[in-house]
């Protein structure tokens, strides 16, 4: 088992992971206490619009992930806190994005690779350098939730409490889409556009049902993220043919599904 | 214009579409009416399992895409009266359905060479390579939808606006809200099917959303949302047959028509209009004091 640890790629792919898995259980768990999961989906598939925009230029794909998630995440940032309006229209523009991706793609010629490559995720095939970029930009995302923690955990918690004392409740929550924009650009090389969702929700999904208390949450949260891409990334190494993001999955769904079931807690979180 | 209309694969592409837009139209206006949007994603993304356990399987990816929406639809309705603020639990098993899919697809597009493109189609829809066969059986899933629809027209709308009263009342509440996701399922397979997992909100959500601010009556933004369905899928079909810009892909030119037409509606709504349904409107549609229309 452990002598695929010699092979650079493995090397590479668990180290980006497992800062994707890190940022992602962390800004996660706000993602789920504010109720914005569905956000949460729809923010890649947007980046994934930004990513074909990026290829068709010529320019790097990550440049154009930045440019459409941390735009639509602003947008969804200033939109309001009536979950009706704001589901619809998210999804509206979300579906707007996906046809400009398509017709990105379809005016430049390298078609299906590039489609899957952003889609689907490439973990494997990630560089030296890439790995460095992805915990550099982690270690600030982090650094700059650490500084935003207790305003941002009063804001969700209890907007309107919060606006009384005068918390700038409007844009914490602007800033914060901000992050979690980058976090998911960072976490698309590891699970594709289509499944980046699992790293944001699975573990603070399961963790806000484990334990009470948000900062017990957030570490419970990193620890069970990081478990899933290691054990993703080995049985993906081990097994050799089937994709890294199904066993990720398959994995936050599995371990989901009992603590959803016995759990009485949570329902403060839901 | 003539030639186009003798074209088999327009026909096709457009016979598969107009019965995807009107089933949408419908059902999509309950649907933005329960904010029961992130539960209809949720349905596209299981259809993605289905379509690629469906192919691996050889079967036609729509028969996937109902099977595994339909069965989806019932667990859902398992879980609770209505989907609205269960979405922790809806992401899980979106992103579940998805890891399926994705597996689905790897073996898949291993199986053959000439099954590389096939997840590509999945995701941004097959309207232009839709079979007779396929055609058919959205028709009898359109109609089943419809059906059931008509039947339960009065009592959904009812539990949909004011489930209390309508609880109250002795409206089964939780019988319609199955049987409500049971018929979502049906459109959002066919609207996957043609428009693929990425873009079939373009005609499930966006139609009703622009609709509804348009008007506030139940009836006239239900034909308003059918017909605002219609309309983007003619004319996206049109701009990509024989429109200018070396004819954009399809799904492209609806999603964008779609997202153009609801950003209009919704400035428009603004100007001073009610967005909410009114009581008068309820009262006359529901309790059936005013008739119908």
């Amino acid at each position: 088992m452990l002598e695929i640890l010699r092979l650079p790629f493995i090397v590479h792919a668990l180290l980006t992971a497992s800062f994707a898995a890190v940022v992602a259980a962390v800004g996660g768990y706000f993602l789920v206490s504010r109720g914005l999961t569905f956000a949460g989906h729809a923010l890649p598939n947007i980046g994934f619009a930004g990513a074909a925009g990026a290829v068709l230029l010529g320019i790097e794909p990550v440049f154009g992930l930045f440019a459409f998630t941390i735009g639509a995440g602003v947008v969804v940032g200033i939109l309001g806190k009536d979950i009706r309006e704001r589901d619809v229209s998210i999804g509206v523009v979300m579906t707007f994005a996906l046809g400009l991706g398509l017709l990105f793609l379809s005016l430049y010629s390298g078609y299906a690779q590039r489609v899957y490559g952003i889609l689907f995720g490439n973990i494997l095939g990630i560089s030296a350098r890439a790995v460095v970029a992805t915990g550099a930009a982690g270690v600030l995302i982090l650094a700059v939730l650490a500084f935003l923690y207790r305003p941002l955990l009063f804001s969700t918690f209890d907007p309107p409490a919060a606006e009384a004392r005068g918390v700038p409740v409007k844009l914490l929550s602007v800033l914060f889409m901000g992050v979690i924009a980058v976090t998911i650009s960072l976490s698309i090389q590891v699970m594709g556009a289509l499944l980046v969702f699992t790293l944001l929700v699975g573990p603070a999904a399961t963790a806000t049902r484990l334990v009470k208390g948000s900062c017990a949450a957030i570490f419970v949260s990193v620890g069970l993220g990081l478990a899933f891409v290691w054990f993703g990334v080995f049985l993906a190494a081990a097994n050799g043919r089937l994709p890294v993001s199904f066993f990720i999955a398959s994995l936050s769904f599995l371990v989901y599904l009992p603590v959803r079931l016995l759990s009485p807690m949570g329902r403060e979180a839901a | 214009m003539f030639n186009l209309l003798s074209s088999d694969v327009f026909q096709k592409a457009l016979l598969g579409g107009t019965v995807a837009a009107v089933m949408a139209g419908v059902v999509g206006y309950f649907l933005v009416l329960r904010a029961q949007a992130f539960a209809a994603e949720s349905f596209m993304d299981i259809c993605f399992a289905g379509a690629t356990g469906a192919s691996l399987l050889g079967q036609s990816p729509l028969v996937g895409m109902i099977v595994f929406s339909l069965f989806s639809a019932l667990s859902l309705g398992a879980l609770g009266e209505r989907a609205r603020g269960r979405s922790v639990e809806i992401g899980m098993v979106l992103s579940f359905a998805l890891g399926l899919g994705v597996l689905f697809l790897s073996l898949y597009t291993r199986s053959s060479a000439s099954h590389s493109n096939a997840g590509v189609s999945i995701l941004f829809g097959s309207i232009l390579s839709v079979q007779p066969a396929d055609i058919y059986r959205m028709l009898a899933c359109g109609s089943v939808a419809l059906l059931a629809l008509a039947v339960v027209y009065r009592p959904l709308l009812f539990a949909s606006i004011d489930p209390s009263s309508a609880r109250a009342r002795g409206v089964p509440v939780r019988a319609l809200s199955i049987v409500f996701l049971l018929v979502l399922a049906l459109a959002a397979a066919a609207c996957t099917f043609v428009l693929g997992v990425l873009l079939a909100s373009a005609l499930l959500i966006a139609p009703a959303a622009a609709a509804m601010k348009l008007t506030t009556r139940p009836s006239r933004s239900l034909l308003l949302s059918a017909a605002i369905g219609l309309f983007i899928t003619w004319v996206g079909l049109l701009v990509s047959f024989v429109g200018p810009w070396h004819h954009p892909p399809v799904g492209f030119s609806i999603s964008a028509l779609a997202g153009v037409v609801f950003g209009a509606a919704a400035i428009r709504g603004r100007r001073g209009r009610p967005r909410r349904i009114q009581p008068v409107d309820l009262d006359r549609e529901v309790r059936g004091s005013g008739g119908s229309r």
